[in-house]
């Protein structure tokens, strides 16, 4: 049987920090709604705009799954890890913290606000080795069509993550439709954003 | 009338455990005590009057139930949630979620 909850977009959580302008799906920081605290292993869906040369400083985070998309913009990341890098439209930011990892998130661009998803998932393992890692999508891929950017399975398309869980992004042209498969029947629910 | 709610957290990563204890200890009505080993957590459950324990990384599923079977045998009734994410952005509210006893408010893993 299939059953629907929508959270329609204006029904979200909002901060709007001057520097950071978040809508939250769920509840998050100072945005609480019990009603809305996570939806199965998916507990944090944060659309996020970050304004020029402006970001989060270094800060901990331990036992999550976190990926980061960026939208629009060019995102600086920097960990404890010793990873420097940029992340930019098309790419796919994952970092299992396990453990115990610091990073910071700033926006590279002087001229432009950055727009990202930032994506927590509840891990299927605690205390893992934390670890980073970051791909690079054909962004024409996904035009009317779904391209798997988030798995399982380290051998599969795209990022993997310790969870059962897969995403897709598709960027559609009115009245285009498609098909998804859900990978796994048992699976209890497919979260659409 | 004392309103103060006070929440042990426990975490094994000390400099997660410093950040979470200045988050709780930044908000008016709550009192973090933290630990990141439980050699004398029965003694601390005892004397800090606990209503809330916040389960953090780094302890193995044995050391877990034993936190928990302590907790409740020493302070029953005692709300005990993992605390995820390990830092601010869950804290606040796991700590309200498990205070006012939300059904599912946090999310539980069998290892």
């Amino acid at each position: 049987m299939t059953n629907t909850v929508l959270h329609k977009s204006e029904t979200r959580g909002h901060a709007n920090h001057g520097w950071l302008d978040s809508h939250h799906t769920f509840s998050f920081a100072n945005y609480y709604n019990p009603e809305r605290m996570h939806f199965g292993v998916l507990r944090v869906l944060n659309d996020d705009i970050v304004a020029e040369a402006r970001g989060f400083g270094t800060h901990p985070h331990d036992n999550m799954e976190i990926i980061s998309i960026p939208l629009e913009g060019d995102l600086e990341h920097k960990d404890s890890m010793g990873n420097t890098t940029v992340i930019k439209e098309g790419d796919i930011q994952v970092m299992s913290a396990g453990t115990g990892i610091y990073h910071s998130e700033y926006n590279k661009n002087k001229d432009q606000a950055v727009k990202f998803l930032q994506i927590w998932v509840f891990p299927n393992k605690k205390n893992v080795t934390p670890r980073y890692d970051q791909i690079t999508l054909n962004v024409k891929d996904r035009h009317n069509k779904l391209q798997q950017i988030l798995s399982p399975n380290a051998d599969d398309q795209g990022v993997w993550i310790y969870q059962d869980a897969w995403f897709h992004m598709g960027n559609f042209d009115k009245g285009v439709t498609a098909t998804y498969d859900v990978k796994r029947k048992e699976m209890e629910f497919t979260p659409l954003f | 009338m004392n309103s103060r709610t006070n929440i042990l957290v426990l975490n094994r990563n000390e400099s997660i455990l410093e950040v979470i204890l200045r988050l709780i200890n930044n908000h008016e009505n709550w009192y973090g005590v933290g630990q990141s080993e439980l050699d004398n957590l029965a003694h601390l459950m005892n004397k800090g009057h606990f209503e809330l324990v916040l389960i953090g990384s780094g302890f193995s599923p044995a050391e877990e139930q034993e936190i928990v079977k302590t907790s409740n045998e020493l302070n029953p009734g005692i709300k005990i949630v993992h605390h995820w994410g390990g830092g601010s952005g869950l804290l606040t509210n796991e700590i309200l979620a498990a205070l006012e006893g939300v059904k599912g408010g946090n999310y539980e893993i069998s290892y």
